[in-house]
């Protein structure tokens, strides 16, 4: 015999067989929907999930919520060296919109605090946003008062696993940073911690652009322990280099310094430049043309 | 627990000064902190029950780093007043808390200005030039009254203040230390520690001047 499904009243107690009662009960009124061709019995009932309780689950859910997907105002380069005393970090201060050299003021090389500076290329607003966490930190320590403030690495660490946090919720913060100071036991640090969260150090380190260009010069001339006259020449040869071949870089440059004596963000300043070439002076003179 | 605390507010910032009594030789000198940093320009001094006033202080805290998240600016010393009194006072509301047993003394310097600021438990606050909570205070307070603040720098308060400090501590024999903290265009407008050679020269002056008024009498 094959069992046919059966109505069963809950009211009556599971599993047991009856009519229907007269007056239908919760149980009735509220029970699933019988099995139809197109419904199945089994698996569990079909339910909706509010998008919004779910912030995460899938962009499309909430459109007003969007992941990173391209940078918008972005800065170039980060060149940065250990010498003798400390670290140099150095950049330009352009802030570009694509193709558009935009704004020509932004400071992509800022101090932490006494003992670190922080420089960063990609997008400008994260950056000012990764600004404002340290800010907090630093307020942290200053609110403490036990003597210590927080170290280079500490920072290198701190910055490393928000930035990995970030990529891992598919949300980063678009930036290659590049981390510089003095431990407290005297030691010079240089760090850099790229959007996805890879981080290494170094004693010498470049970002972007700088990093096919100037690292040659960096490998070739960058010592432990070069003087500050030798490594600010070699700074200098590096973002010329950098301002001659990247388009999206202007020529108006700082430079931090970390010392055991402190940290300091120089003034923008100009290098000059050699446009003076024959070639460039009178381009159409030696080309093979109808003109 | 049983300590003064006096704030004074000078023409160019605001001196706070604690009077803690040592009760014990086996405490670490220098321990037990009772002036905190709220922020870079603003700090608190309480005199009461010292678990309360780390409470109140933690919340002036959350509540300056909030403003600053918000507005991108450091909390005026009058908004930060009022965020801890409205808080302080939230106790006296409801049944299941107790009041915090705790009188904070709030120094800023925003630019408005130097401000003391008063919160006793009721959460009723002030804005005072010269203001003294705790053991010793009405007698600090009648020195404080001879004092001329609008026309003296924090330097020279904190002289005057080690002064009523070793005054009011005068009748008894149980050692005590001194703690101080200024927020004045001398610091950059920052709230920080008085410099330790500032301290122990403005406690010796106290204590001199202190022997001549024995000697005098």
């Amino acid at each position: 015999m094959i069992p046919a499904p059966q109505r069963h009243s809950k009211a009556l107690g599971p599993g047991v067989c009856g009519p229907e009662l007269l007056i239908p009960t919760s149980a009735v009124l509220e029970r699933p929907p019988a099995p139809k061709p197109q419904q199945p019995t089994a698996g569990g009932h079909a339910f909706m999930v509010d998008p919004h309780a779910v912030p995460d689950a899938n962009a499309s859910a909430d459109p007003t919520r969007q992941h990173t997907k391209y940078p918008y105002v972005t800065g170039t380069s980060v060149l940065a060296i250990k010498y003798k005393d400390g670290v140099l970090i150095a950049a330009d201060t352009l802030g570009a919109y694509g193709s558009t050299k935009r704004y020509k003021s932004t400071p992509r090389v800022v101090k932490v605090n006494n003992s670190t500076v922080l420089g960063a290329g990609g997008e400008i607003s994260d950056f000012q946003h990764i600004q404002t966490l340290l800010d907090e930190l630093a307020t942290d320590d200053f609110r403490t008062d036990d003597g210590h403030t927080l170290a280079p690495a500490e920072i290198y660490s701190y910055l490393t696993r928000v930035l990995y946090n970030r990529r891992n919720k598919m949300n980063p913060l678009w930036n290659s940073l590049v981390i510089g100071g003095v431990q407290p036991d005297g030691k010079a640090f240089l760090g850099c911690v790229t959007m996805v969260g890879t981080h290494y150090t170094d004693s010498h380190v470049a970002t972007g652009f700088a990093s096919q260009l100037a690292r040659p010069l960096f490998r070739s001339r960058q010592r432990d322990d070069m003087s500050e006259e030798d490594a600010m020449t070699l700074m200098h040869d590096a973002l010329r280099v950098c301002y001659y071949r990247d388009k999206q870089s202007i020529n108006k440059f700082q430079v931090a310094k970390a010392t055991a004596a402190g940290t300091s963000v120089s003034e923008p300043f100009t290098l000059d430049m050699k446009w003076d070439y024959k070639v460039f002076k009178e381009p159409t003179k030696f080309s093979i043309g109808a003109w | 627990m049983a300590s003064t605390v006096i704030g004074l507010r000078c023409k160019d910032g605001v001196v706070l000064a604690v009077e803690k009594l040592v009760l014990s030789k086996l405490l670490v000198a220098g321990s037990n902190k009772k002036i905190y940093h709220v922020d870079k320009h603003a700090g608190i001094a309480t005199a009461g029950l010292a678990p309360d006033g780390r409470m109140v202080v933690n919340r002036a805290c959350e509540e300056s780093a909030q403003y600053k998240r918000f507005y991108g600016e450091l909390i005026p010393g009058h908004v930060l007043c009022d965020r801890v009194a409205s808080y302080v006072h939230m106790f006296n509301l409801y049944w299941a808390f107790r009041p915090y047993g705790a009188t904070t003394l709030l120094a800023t310097y925003d630019k408005n200005g130097p401000a003391l600021h008063m919160i006793d438990p009721s959460g009723t606050a002030y804005r005072y030039f010269g203001a003294a909570v705790g053991k010793g205070r009405q007698l600090a307070r009648n020195e404080i009254e001879k004092l001329k603040l609008s026309e003296m720098t924090c330097r020279e308060a904190v002289v005057e203040a080690a002064k009523i400090l070793h005054r009011v501590h005068d009748d008894e024999a149980k050692p005590f230390e001194i703690e101080m903290s200024w927020v004045c265009d001398e610091s950059g407008k920052t709230h920080e520690r008085v410099p330790a050679e500032l301290l122990a020269a403005a406690c010796t002056a106290a204590k001199a001047s202190l022997d001549e008024d024995d000697m005098d009498e």
